[in-house]
C-alpha cells in the first residue's frame, strides 16, 4: 500500500427498487428510531427515509435523506427505466424547497439519514431492520482514501509570507519589540 | 395524553356545510375499541332506527382501527360503517392500504359524514385545516383516475384518496368505495354516492404516540419478522398459483354449476404464465410485511389489483377464463363496483334472459357473446340505465322488482346480500350458524379460526393440534381430534366454534388488524400472526388500557351483541338467520332449527335471535336493554315479547 493511501469502511443501503412493495414500513420504523425519547412517537412525515409512490405508473423508490439545499436543482431530467418515466426527484435525496419531503413537518427544519449511528452500534439501521422484502439491504464497502496532506493554519500562512518578504530576522525582531509593548 | 388513537372524531354535516372536530370519551374506547366496534356505538347512539338508508339522517363512517398507525405490523384496516340500502342493516365494510394510518396521523381516529350535499363534492383534510371542495369536475371519473386528479389538484402525490366512481354516484347497491389497492364494498359505496361525497382525501403529519413504546416496538419487528416467515398468513390467492381449490369447488355462472374437474396442470402453467407476463409486482398495506396484491396491467386497461377470490369471480360467473377477468377487472374497479357482488348480479340476469323472463328487448344493443354481454351489464348497470336500473338493487331487489318468477332465480342471498356461490352436499353445522347467522354478510368475515374440515387421520389432526396457539380454549383442540366427518359435530363443539371463529373478526376489525394475518387465516392450518393470546399485549402496550384474555373476550362479546342490538331495533329477527334452501343438497329443517335454538341460547338471545335484558346488562349494555324494552322489543321483565 501507499503511504498516502489509507481504507475506510463507508455504509451504505443497497435499494431493489423492484422489490419494494410500498408498505412504508422503513419510514415507520425510521420515525420511531428518531423519536426522542426513542420510539416515543411515529410519524412517516418526520422519516428520514421516504417511498416515493405513484401507483398509478408502478413507481415505488425508496430514498435516504441527504443534505440540505437552499434552492431547487435547474436540472429536471426524465428518465426512462424499463418502460416507466421517472423524474430526477424520485432519486434525488435533498431536503429541498421544491417538495416536503425530509423537513420537519412542524419547524420545517431539516432532516438527514444518519445511518442510525448509536451506542451501542445497531447491527444493521432500522429501515433495513423494518424492511422484509430485501428493498433495502446493508452494505460495508471499503474505500481507499488518500492521506490528507498536513495543510497550514491561517496563522502560518501570514508568517510564512512574512518571512519570504522581510527575511526570518527581521520578523523575530519585530514580533519581539511588539510583544514587549 | 391518548394513546394509539387521537382522542377526536371529525364531523362533516353536508346539508349545512358544516366542520366540527369533536372530542371523544376514552371510556368509550374501553368498551368499543375502534373501527367497526366505536362506529357500532355512532349509530346506535345516532341514527335513528326507522331513517332510511338514502336519508341525510344516515351516518357514512370511516373509523380507523384502534392500531392503526402503531408499529403493530398488518393493523391497516380502516372500517366503513354505515346502514345500507341493499338490506337496510349495518353494513360492514372494511379496506386496507393506507387510509386509517393518514387519518390519524391527520389528527382524527373517525371521519363521521351525515346530511347530504346539493352538489357533488369532495373532502380535502390537511391536519387541522379541513374543507368540502367542489367536485362537479369529477362527476363521472374513475375511482382511480379521481384519487390521480385529487392528488394532481392539491399537488401532493402523499394525500390518500377514498373515492366512489360512477356506480357509487349512481346509487348502485354493488358500489364500492376504492382506495389504492384496496376498495371497501358491502353498502358504503350507495351511500356516499347518495351523501354526495365523491372522495375522502387526507394528508397528516401528527405524531401518534403509544402508552409503552420501547416495548411496543421490539415486540412489533418480531412480529413483523414472524409474519414474514410465516407461510400461513397473508393472501394465499395472491401467491398460489394452484387455485383448483375455488374452481372445482365454487359453483359458476349465477351460483349453479360445479366443475369437478376443472382445473388441470396444464391450465394452472398457462395461467402462471399469464399472470406473470403482465404482473409488474406485489404490493403491500401500510406497515405490513406480506404482500397481498398483485398489480396487473392489461393492455389498453387502468392497472388493477385483485383481492383474494376477486380474481376468480368475473371469470367463474361467465364460464370464461382467468384473461376475462384481467381484462375486466381494471375496468370494473373504475366504474367502482364490487368484485364479488357484481359478477353474480350480471349473471342472474343473463339467466333470466335465458329463461325468457327477461327479452332481448330488455338489452337494446347487447352483444351476443358472453365477454361482451358482461361489459355491456357493467356499463348499463353503472348508469342505471333501462333494466341495468332494477339490477342496479342487486339480485334479492331486482328478482321482486322483475317478478314473473325471478325470484326462484334468488337463490345464493341471505338477508338481501349476495353470497359466495357456493353450493354443496352435506350441511357442515359450524358454517350453518356462521351462514345463517353472521351479520358482516359474507362468510370470508366470518370464517377463519377453526379449520373448515376434518383432517383424515388422528395422527394428523394430532399434529395439527400440538401446534396450534391460538385455540382460546382446550376443548378446540378436543373437538377437532375427535371431528371426522363434516356434517358430524356435537351442537356443543358448533356453537363454541361459530362464536370463536366471529369473535377473531370482531376483534379484527375494531383493531383495525387484517384478516390476512388474523381471524381468516387459522383455518388452514392453524397458525395466525395473532390470537386472543398475544392481541391483549399489543392493545395495552399501544393504549395503556388493561387488556388481558378475558376482558378482549367481553369486548369481543360487547361489540357482538351490539351490532346484533343495532340491527334487531331496524327488524332483524329470527326469520332472517336462514342460509340459502339449496346452499347444501341434503338438509335436515329440525336439526337446523334446534342448532340455532342452541346457538341463540348460548349466545344469551331470545329464541327470535334478540338479546335478553341479562345478557345486555352484563356486557354493560344497559342502554340497549332499556331502549328494547321501551320500544317493546323486550317485555317489561326483559325476556321475549309472546
Amino acid at each position: 500500500m501507499q503511504a498516502n493511501v489509507k481504507k475506510k469502511i463507508v455504509k451504505d443501503i443497497r435499494v431493489d427498487v423492484d422489490k419494494c412493495t410500498g408498505c412504508r414500513s422503513c419510514e415507520m420504523a425510521c420515525s420511531a428510531f428518531h423519536a426522542v425519547p426513542k420510539y416515543s412517537s411515529l410519524n412517516p412525515a418526520k422519516a428520514r427515509i421516504r417511498v416515493i409512490m405513484d401507483e398509478a405508473r408502478d413507481i415505488y423508490v425508496p430514498i435516504r435523506a441527504g443534505e440540505y439545499t437552499q434552492a431547487e436543482c435547474t436540472g429536471r431530467n426524465l428518465y426512462t427505466i424499463n418502460g416507466k418515466e421517472y423524474s430526477e426527484c424520485c432519486f434525488c435525496p435533498s431536503s429541498c424547497p421544491s417538495r416536503d419531503y425530509f423537513k420537519e413537518p412542524d419547524s420545517g427544519l431539516p432532516l438527514k439519514c444518519d445511518m442510525c449511528e448509536d451506542e451501542p452500534p445497531l447491527a444493521l439501521p432500522m429501515c433495513v431492520q423494518a424492511c422484509q422484502q430485501e428493498a433495502l439491504t446493508y452494505i460495508e464497502r471499503e474505500e481507499e482514501v488518500k492521506k490528507e496532506e498536513v495543510k497550514l493554519e491561517e496563522m502560518e500562512i501570514v508568517f510564512e509570507e512574512l518571512v519570504r518578504k522581510h527575511g526570518k530576522k527581521k520578523v523575530m525582531d519585530t514580533f519581539a519589540r511588539l510583544s514587549k509593548s | 395524553m391518548r394513546y394509539a388513537e387521537r382522542g377526536y372524531n371529525l364531523e362533516i354535516d353536508l346539508s349545512r356545510g358544516s366542520i366540527d372536530r369533536v372530542e371523544t370519551d376514552p371510556r368509550s374506547t374501553e368498551l368499543y375499541l375502534g373501527g367497526q366496534g366505536a362506529a357500532a356505538k355512532l349509530l346506535w347512539d345516532r341514527v335513528p332506527p326507522e331513517a332510511d338508508p338514502f336519508s341525510p339522517e344516515n351516518l357514512l363512517i370511516f373509523s380507523s382501527g384502534l392500531l392503526n398507525a402503531t408499529p403493530v405490523p398488518g393493523a391497516t384496516r380502516t372500517s366503513v360503517n354505515t346502514f345500507s340500502p341493499q338490506t337496510s342493516l349495518m353494513a360492514h365494510s372494511l379496506m386496507g392500504s393506507y387510509f386509517g394510518v393518514e387519518m390519524k396521523h391527520a389528527g382524527y381516529d373517525r371521519i363521521v359524514i351525515r346530511g347530504k350535499s346539493p352538489d357533488l363534492v369532495y373532502l380535502w383534510v390537511n391536519n387541522g385545516k379541513v374543507e368540502i371542495r367542489d367536485a362537479s369536475h369529477l362527476r363521472g371519473k374513475g375511482t382511480q383516475e379521481t384519487a390521480s386528479l385529487i392528488k394532481e389538484e392539491l399537488r401532493d402525490a402523499k394525500v390518500q384518496v377514498a373515492a366512489i366512481g360512477p356506480a357509487g354516484e349512481n346509487r348502485v347497491y354493488m358500489a364500492s368505495i376504492d382506495h389504492s389497492h384496496a376498495s371497501a364494498a358491502r353498502g358504503p359505496g350507495p351511500v356516499m354516492g347518495d351523501k354526495g361525497l365523491k372522495a375522502i382525501a387526507v394528508r397528516g403529519t401528527q405524531d401518534i404516540h403509544t402508552a409503552r413504546p420501547a416495548e411496543l416496538f421490539e415486540m412489533c419487528l418480531r412480529l413483523n419478522k414472524e409474519l414474514a416467515e410465516n407461510p400461513n398468513v397473508g393472501d394465499w390467492m395472491a401467491t398460489d398459483e394452484d387455485d383448483s381449490f375455488h374452481h372445482d369447488n365454487f359453483s359458476w355462472g349465477n351460483a349453479r354449476t360445479r366443475r369437478k374437474d376443472f382445473w388441470s396442470k396444464e391450465l394452472q402453467e398457462r395461467w402462471t404464465n399469464l399472470k406473470y407476463d403482465h404482473m409488474d409486482r406485489q404490493t403491500g398495506c401500510y406497515n405490513c410485511p406480506k404482500k397481498c396484491h398483485n398489480v396487473i396491467s392489461w393492455p389498453g386497461r387502468k392497472r388493477f389489483s385483485y383481492k383474494c377470490y376477486g380474481k376468480d369471480t368475473y371469470h367463474m360467473a361467465a364460464y370464461q377464463e382467468l384473461d376475462f377477468s384481467y381484462d375486466i377487472l381494471g375496468v370494473a374497479q373504475e366504474l367502482g363496483l364490487d368484485s364479488y357482488s357484481t359478477p353474480q348480479v350480471i349473471a342472474f340476469a343473463l339467466e333470466l334472459l335465458e329463461a325468457g323472463i327477461l327479452t332481448d328487448k330488455d338489452f337494446p344493443g347487447m352483444p351476443s357473446n358472453v365477454k361482451g354481454r358482461f361489459f355491456y351489464l357493467l356499463e348499463i348497470i353503472t348508469r342505471r340505465e333501462g333494466i341495468g336500473d332494477t339490477l342496479a338493487n342487486g339480485v334479492y331487489w331486482a328478482a321482486r322488482q322483475i317478478g314473473k318468477g325471478a325470484e326462484k332465480y334468488d337463490h345464493n342471498t341471505v338477508k338481501k346480500f349476495e353470497q359466495l356461490p357456493i353450493k354443496l352436499g352435506k350441511v357442515n353445522p359450524p358454517y350453518f350458524l356462521m351462514i345463517a347467522t353472521g351479520e358482516k354478510m359474507s362468510i370470508t368475515q366470518i370464517e377463519g379460526s377453526f379449520p373448515q374440515d376434518p383432517l383424515p387421520t388422528v395422527e394428523q389432526r394430532q399434529e395439527f393440534v400440538n401446534n396450534w396457539v391460538a385455540t382460546p380454549h382446550e376443548k378446540f383442540k378436543e373437538w377437532f381430534l375427535r371431528w371426522e366427518k363434516r356434517n358430524e359435530i356435537s351442537n356443543e363443539a358448533s356453537c363454541a366454534i361459530t362464536d370463536w371463529n366471529e369473535a377473531m373478526h370482531y376483534i379484527d376489525d375494531s383493531l383495525g388488524l387484517c384478516g390476512f394475518v388474523s381471524s381468516f387465516r387459522g383455518q388452514f392450518g392453524g397458525k395466525t400472526g395473532y390470537h386472543v393470546w398475544n392481541i391483549p399485549e399489543l392493545i395495552s402496550l399501544s393504549t395503556g388500557l388493561d387488556f388481558d384474555k378475558d376482558k378482549l373476550w367481553k369486548t369481543f362479546q360487547r361489540i357482538r351483541t351490539l351490532v346484533r342490538a343495532v340491527n334487531v331495533r331496524r327488524g332483524l329477527r329470527r326469520k332472517d338467520d336462514r342460509p340459502p334452501e339449496d346452499h347444501w343438497a341434503v338438509r335436515d329443517e329440525s336439526f337446523e332449527q334446534k342448532l340455532l335454538d342452541d346457538y341463540y341460547g348460548f349466545k344469551g338471545w331470545t329464541s327470535d335471535g334478540i338479546p335478553t335484558k341479562e345478557t345486555l346488562d352484563k356486557l354493560d349494555l344497559n342502554y340497549v336493554s332499556e331502549d328494547f324494552i321501551k320500544r317493546g322489543i323486550l317485555t317489561a321483565n326483559g325476556g321475549a315479547p309472546s
